[in-house]
């Protein structure tokens, strides 16, 4: 803390007692169905310097609460109850008062950096604005500039002074939430909610903004509201938790406690819904069926009630106000409540979550397992692929400036009844790979050979017919569905395609709706009536249409909640043991990787840079970037997660129009740094290749593209 | 930069030339410029006919025509009218009578435009917004000739009213007047109310329903939260954050208001008895003649080429995500 | 907020083993259809502009068998008459009945406008659905060649041509003003195409071997049906300008044929004199283009809530928290919502002239 010292101070005035006190807010919204009670009656507190989690999925109020502590929400919102901020009553301040308050005292992050900042000044000038408007004319232009330059090299922004004069496109998301980090704490704020603010981003840039968000909160002594749906996020770094649900808190405690304990069976859920990084043994996840209650008319009693498996006929009389839980130390400095009629029993005996939700033990296992991988058929091999793109300028007058190297000589292979899981971040070629394989044309490079059949080598009607092996599932479920097509169209449509006749289509539909425990009678619905998990679920349907040996998953579950995701992963777990598909399962998430790939190919800048069985990456990864990937991503266990080693790689992923000579990682490489002269020109000038991994049985299934490669654990 | 826009600028004079020859081919296709002759009565011997057609060039193939005609331009030399007129003669006053009429309306259109949409945004659903749109909706819907006369009919009550002519309603200039230079310009001020407003009040209405829109777009957006959320008002923050970035679709729009601008100056010219390059064009086509035709086509389009190229400027100037 | 992220509500559930249903009912009390009904019924004006237009051709098409005079016919007895008696607008200089003529000027304008807009849109939806979707050279040939008829006003055009149907049937007018009245909705389309067809079900479906004629029939036409129909009532009331416009100068409709643009022309001669010659003409002009650019933008109200804060939202990841939408709240999948160029959502009034989309060569 050099700089920081004389702009910040890390004790504010007063540092005792609650900073922010809220009490029974509520917040709605007029919609077309009708009032949205979006956020009913919620009390919480924020003590000096402490961090606030708010955990909750979409929907949960966890936004709207904390908008209504900014007097940010639309002028249509109606709010009543008390925000006070250091004694004082927020609720019914005009904007101008309020002003004076945002960004002075409370600060404000939020999640999407892309469009978080005006495209049209420089992020300098954005910055210094934030000085000068609490300035009040006792800050000069030039002395804002100035301090704006020093905040941003406060927030790790490289070269800051430079800088300062780009504009916001051309910053990363990961540069440009720095940037709103550095105008949040411009004036040395008291409070700071940061709004879901690392979940637009990679992890390796996640944990790159959470450890300047750290920073940010070391210099100026502020408390940190932290909203989130990652409850990984949270447990390093919260002090206090707060679960919501349906607009109401419904846990609230010590971290730990929360984590250790769980109460109220909505936790219960969430915690035993994600998968989990230092997970052994496969166990299904914990699904939390049905969906979260409409805020329009909610019926009396506990809103998670209709998703309860505990729920009793008392649950829906009333609703159960948020209390200490019986077995709470009385004495524990931050109480621990729950709201939840039954949260005795679950205290009696400590129940898991697999208890609460009676999940079997055990995914089950397809067939073909038991088949040594050798002896399996390839479904799928990829040998050298390359793809690159022109980068091109102009319009008229096209003209090629330099090339993309997208996908730049990838090799790997997928036997039946095997999952790959193709990860890495944003960036780094596996969307491209993916692409390159379903569009089934002659690759640019190398080979692509599905079921035995070279793509380069097949005429439009053999094209045709290699499609219905291989299918796929998108990303966003919003987006994969014809939003004009009743449902059983959609899912006819592959059938119609590959001349099904009329018949065998009648009686597939409702076959393939109850494969993914849809009923027949949705077949009618368009895509718009079914929620986010349902639509997946239709996609996934419609993938298996033709029964194909190959799936290809592109992120199928990251535009889910927790507790829906959960389900639709259970859901492919069974179908490939009924079935016996292969899946290319592409994500960034390494926790849902682990959870459901047999191999693992981590991808940087085009190139595969570690491959090989699940266990073997995860536990012994060979690639400093595989290292740093996966020690970024946070593990849902407080201690744990306290006493983690996180490895933060520097600055952003390189372009992949001009990636660097020799090793592409070496820029942001924290072993190439320590390396002797000799070592790092070798880094430089040498392109490392996957090596196989020898162990005392013999080489294993485990290949690292590193010169040095050194084992280490980080998860 | 500086290579986008003189690409930009290549590409629109291409555009340019070949839209000229498109009017030019067009025109030659339909027009029958020797149907007076031919319809005179009694019919002018066969040799006037031949003669005129061998000065028309009418039996040479079009391109040819047109090379020759263009050519010509380069020059400085547009050919003649029908009438043998030397058309180069009577465009630079013709040209002078058009720009002073579409320059005047634009600016007074943009910046009222802009304030008006703007004004309109900010107030969605109030009384102001009601009011604005009504009358773009209103104005919109009015051809031009309409409103043109319209407000004549109003100009010819006020001028009863007063008692003698405050606003005229033909020509752009008293020919007859004899005074000093500041009564000359009073002179021209009062013919030039009239077509002005009436080229003006469209290009408002149509200006504040694309800044309200593009306002709007940016009132829900994340950025004026965040500039919000730094402690600016949020008058402020729609000003400084809203409006300078709702600008920018209006860059584009400009370009293409220029058709609409152009088409109303032809209504607006012949309604209010200017004689600028809109009735020349009308007259052109009703006296079936080629070189008048193409003479205003290349006008128009280098008009286009002009405003579409300042729009590309200000596009670049308004937004740095385009400076590369 | 793009009404996305209500939908990131799901279900769960035991899915394998047996017909077991973990899904809670599909729901929902409003479907699309009835919520764009209901929204379009709460906006009066364009309730109103409906009505109006239906009105107008009701009493277009059907006054001549209820009103005292045809258009054809002359009074001798009444020359220059103003309203009154049997003739309701008045007379002409030779005697026409005013309403009559008004009433059959109405006919035609009202019919060329529809068939414009409809002909023209569709041309629209073709070239710009083919060079947004095959992209390359295809894409460049046709957008400069939308570039090339923007430059010129399309009166322009229209009024130098004027000679060629000079004594033809109207219908070749009908025919040269939809030739130059789709270029603008083709830009749109052709924008909506392209972030169409980067949608995921497009991408679905060619993955699944569907042909691209189909793919763009069976899926990118259909999801742009709200754009087409806002597009096409906008173009209608742009083609009863643009035909009373050149009409005014005698470049359009002929005579015998009258249309509510001759019929201006012909009054305003003597309009300050006369007024009801041209002012009942150039009232139900007014009246008719207003009505059908009311209706045009509360179709686009109801049919697209989004247009107003179209914008383009990286969804990578998760989704944030509903706000002050609920998963009640029926999400409108909307094509719109993809737009890519501030084009794409053009505010109300779009008569003849939108902007250019930036998609295509400002921004590059």
């Amino acid at each position: 803390m050099t700089a920081a010292d004389t702009l910040l101070d890390p004790d504010g005035p007063g540092t005792t007692g609650p900073v922010l006190e809220v009490s029974d807010l509520t917040v709605s919204f007029p919609s077309e169905a009708g009032r949205v009670r979006a956020v009913r009656g919620l009390s919480y507190h924020v003590n000096a310097g402490e961090v606030l989690g708010v955990v909750g999925e979409s929907g949960s109020g966890k936004s709207v609460s904390s908008m209504a502590v900014m007097g940010l929400l639309p002028d249509t919102a109606r709010v009543s109850g008390s925000i006070r901020f250091r004694g004082r009553e927020l609720l019914g301040l005009s904007d101008v008062e309020l002003s004076r308050v945002r960004g002075h005292q409370v600060a404000m992050v939020f999640q999407d950096p892309l469009s978080a900042l005006t495209p049209v000044y420089t992020v300098g000038e954005q910055v210094a604005e934030a000085v000068l408007v609490h300035g009040r004319g006792r800050v000069s232009r030039a002395e804002a500039a100035r301090r704006a330059v020093e905040l941003l090299d406060l927030v790790g922004i490289p070269r800051a002074a430079e800088r300062a004069r780009a504009f916001p496109h051309e910053f990363s998301g990961g540069m440009r939430q720095r940037v709103v980090i550095a105008m949040a704490i411009a004036n040395d704020p008291d409070l700071i909610i940061a709004d879901e603010p690392t979940t637009a981003l990679d992890v390796t840039v996640q944990a790159q903004v959470l450890e300047v968000l750290k920073t940010a909160q070391e210099v100026t002594g502020a408390a940190i509201v932290l909203i989130t749906h990652d409850l990984g996020v949270v447990a390093g770094f919260a002090d206090r938790l707060m679960v919501m649900y349906a607009g109401r808190a419904v846990e609230t405690g010590s971290v730990d406690e929360i984590y250790r304990h769980p109460r109220m069976p909505y936790t219960l859920g969430l915690l035993g819904a994600l998968p989990r990084l230092d997970a052994t043994g496969r166990q299904p996840l914990v699904p939390i069926e049905g969906q979260p209650p409409s805020l329009v008319d909610l019926p009396p009693g506990c809103p998670f009630a209709p998703r309860c498996p505990m729920a009793a006929p008392e649950c829906t009389a009333e609703e159960p106000a948020l209390v200490p839980v019986p077995d709470a130390e009385a004495a524990a400095p931050t109480p621990h409540r729950a709201a939840c009629v039954r949260m005795g029993e679950i205290a009696r005996v400590d129940a898991t979550p697999e208890e609460v939700y009676e999940v079997e033990a055990e995914v089950p296992e397809p067939e073909i397992a038991r088949v040594p991988r050798a002896e399996r058929t390839t479904v799928l091999d990829v040998r050298d692929l390359v793809k690159h793109f022109p980068l091109t300028r102009g319009t008229l007058f096209r003209r090629r400036v330099g090339t993309v190297r997208a996908v730049d000589g990838v090799s790997f292979d997928i036997r039946e009844g095997e999952t790959l899981g193709l990860v890495g971040e944003s960036g780094c070629g596996k969307t491209t790979t993916l692409l390159e394989i379903l569009g089934l044309e002659p690759p640019m490079g190398g080979s692509v050979t599905v079921l035995g059949k070279d793509v380069s080598t097949l005429d439009r009607k053999a094209r045709k017919a290699v499609r219905a092996d291989l299918q796929v599932v998108f990303q966003d479920p919003m987006a994969s569905l014809d939003p004009r097509m009743p449902v059983g169209d959609i899912l006819a449509e592959p059938l119609r395609v590959h001349g099904h006749d009329r018949r065998s289509i009648a009686r597939r539909v409702p076959e393939l709706l109850r494969l993914v425990g849809l009923r027949p009678e949705h077949a009618e619905r368009y895509p718009a009536e079914f929620s986010g998990g349902q639509r997946q679920r239709i996609g996934i349907a419609r993938a298996l249409a033709l029964e194909p040996r190959l799936v290809v998953l592109d992120e199928p579950v990251s535009a889910l909640d927790v507790s829906i995701q959960a389900g639709v992963i259970n859901l492919l777990d069974e179908l490939r043991a009924e079935l016996g598909l292969a899946y290319l399962f592409v994500a960034h998430d390494l926790s849902v990787v682990r959870h459901i790939a047999d191999r693992v190919a981590v991808m940087y800048l085009g190139r595969i840079v570690e491959i090989g069985a699940v266990d073997a990456v995860f536990d012994t990864p060979g690639h400093p970037y595989t290292q740093a990937l996966l020690s970024a991503i946070p593990i849902p266990d407080p201690e744990r997660e306290r006493r983690r080693e996180r490895i933060i790689l520097a600055g952003d992923l390189p372009s992949p129009a001009d990636p660097p000579s020799g090793c592409r990682f070496r820029t942001r490489c924290f072993l190439h740094a320590g390396l002797s002269e000799k070592d790092r020109r070798r880094c430089v000038e040498v392109d490392p290749v996957l090596e196989r991994h020898t162990d005392a049985t013999g080489p294993v299934d485990h290949e690292v593209a590193c010169h040095f490669t050194t084992v280490r654990r980080v998860v | 930069m500086a290579g986008f826009l003189l690409r930009r600028l290549a590409n629109y004079v291409v555009l340019c030339l070949v839209a000229t020859f498109l009017a030019f081919t067009l025109a030659s296709l339909t027009f029958d410029p020797l149907a007076k002759l031919n319809e005179r009565n009694p019919p002018p011997p066969a040799s006037v006919i031949e003669a005129k057609r061998r000065d028309l060039r009418l039996d040479e193939p079009v391109p040819q025509r047109f090379v020759a005609w263009m050519s010509g331009v380069a020059r400085g030399d547009f050919g003649n009218t029908a009438t043998d007129q030397p058309i180069t003669a009577e465009l630079g006053r013709r040209v002078g009578v058009s720009l002073r009429l579409f320059l005047i309306g634009t600016l007074l259109g943009v910046t009222l435009g802009v304030l008006v949409g703007v004004v309109s945004a900010v107030r969605q659903y109030r009384f102001g917004d009601y009011f604005a749109t009504l009358f773009s909706f209103l104005v919109l819907s009015t051809p031009v000739f309409l409103i043109g006369t319209l407000l004549k009919f109003g100009a010819l009550r006020l001028n009863q009213g007063f008692g003698f002519t405050v606003l005229y309603f033909t020509g752009e200039a008293d020919p007859s007047f004899q005074g000093g230079w500041a009564a000359a310009l009073l002179d021209r001020l009062r013919h030039l109310v009239l077509p002005t407003l009436a080229i003006a009040l469209h290009q408002i209405a149509f200006y504040s329903r694309y800044q309200r829109s593009a306002m709007l777009d940016v009132l829900g957006s994340d950025f004026l939260r965040t500039a919000q959320a730094k402690g600016l008002t949020r008058r402020r923050a729609l000003f400084r954050h809203g409006l300078r970035t709702a600008l920018i679709p209006m860059a584009t729009l400009f370009a293409f208001s220029f058709g609409l601008l152009i088409t109303g100056g032809v209504f607006t010219e012949r309604i209010f008895g200017w004689f600028g390059m809109g009735d020349w064009l009308v007259y052109g086509v009703e006296q079936q003649d080629t070189n008048i035709v193409a003479t205003v086509t290349l006008f128009v389009a280098v008009l286009v080429l002009v405003s579409g190229w300042l729009s590309d400027v200000l596009y670049a100037a308004l937004d740095p995500r385009v400076r590369v | 907020m793009t009404l996305d992220d209500t939908d990131s509500a799901g279900t769960s559930g035991a899915a394998g083993g047996g017909p077991v249903d973990a899904s809670v009912e599909p729901t929902r009390a409003l479907t699309r259809s009835r919520l764009v009904v209901r929204r379009f019924l709460r906006n009066r004006l364009a309730l109103v502009g409906l009505v109006v237009i239906a009105l107008l051709y009701v009493l277009a098409f059907a006054s001549p068998m209820f009103a005292p005079w045809t258009h054809a016919q002359q009074d001798y007895t009444a020359f220059l008459r103003p309203p009154g008696g049997s003739h309701w607008f008045g007379t002409t200089q030779i005697g026409e009945d005013v309403f009559a003529q008004t009433m059959r000027g109405l006919q035609k304008s009202l019919t060329i406008g529809l068939l414009v807009g409809v002909i023209s849109t569709a041309m629209a939806a073709l070239v710009g659905a083919t060079a947004g979707y095959f992209g390359g050279w295809v894409d460049r040939v046709l957008m400069w060649l939308v570039d090339l008829l923007l430059v010129l006003p399309s009166f322009l055009i229209i009024s130098i041509a004027s000679p060629a149907f000079r004594g033809r049937s109207w219908l070749l007018f009908v025919v040269l003003l939809a030739l130059f009245g789709w270029m603008m909705t083709a830009r749109i389309v052709r924008g909506m195409t392209m972030t169409l067809r980067e949608r995921e079900f497009v991408k679905a479906a060619r993955f699944m071997g569907q042909s691209p004629l189909r793919i763009i029939v069976r899926h990118i036409v259909p999801n742009m049906a709200s754009l087409l129909i806002i597009d096409a009532t906008i173009n209608v009331g742009a083609a009863v300008l643009a035909e009373t416009g050149l009409s005014y100068f005698g470049f359009g409709v002929q005579p015998p044929d009258v249309s509510l643009g001759t019929l201006i022309a012909a009054g305003t001669r003597s309009a300050l004199t006369f007024p009801w010659l041209f002012l009942f003409a150039g009232g139900f002009l007014v009246v008719t283009v207003l009505s059908v650019n009311w209706v045009g933008d509360g179709l686009r109200d109801a049919l697209d809530p989004t247009s107003t804060r179209a914008r383009r939202r990286e969804r990578r990841r998760r989704r944030v928290d509903a706000g002050p939408t609920t998963p009640t709240t029926q999400s409108a999948p909307t094509t719109q919502s993809a737009s890519t160029a501030p084009s794409a959502s053009t505010p109300s009034i779009g008569s003849s002239h939108r902007p250019q989309s930036t998609d295509d060569g400002s921004a590059g």
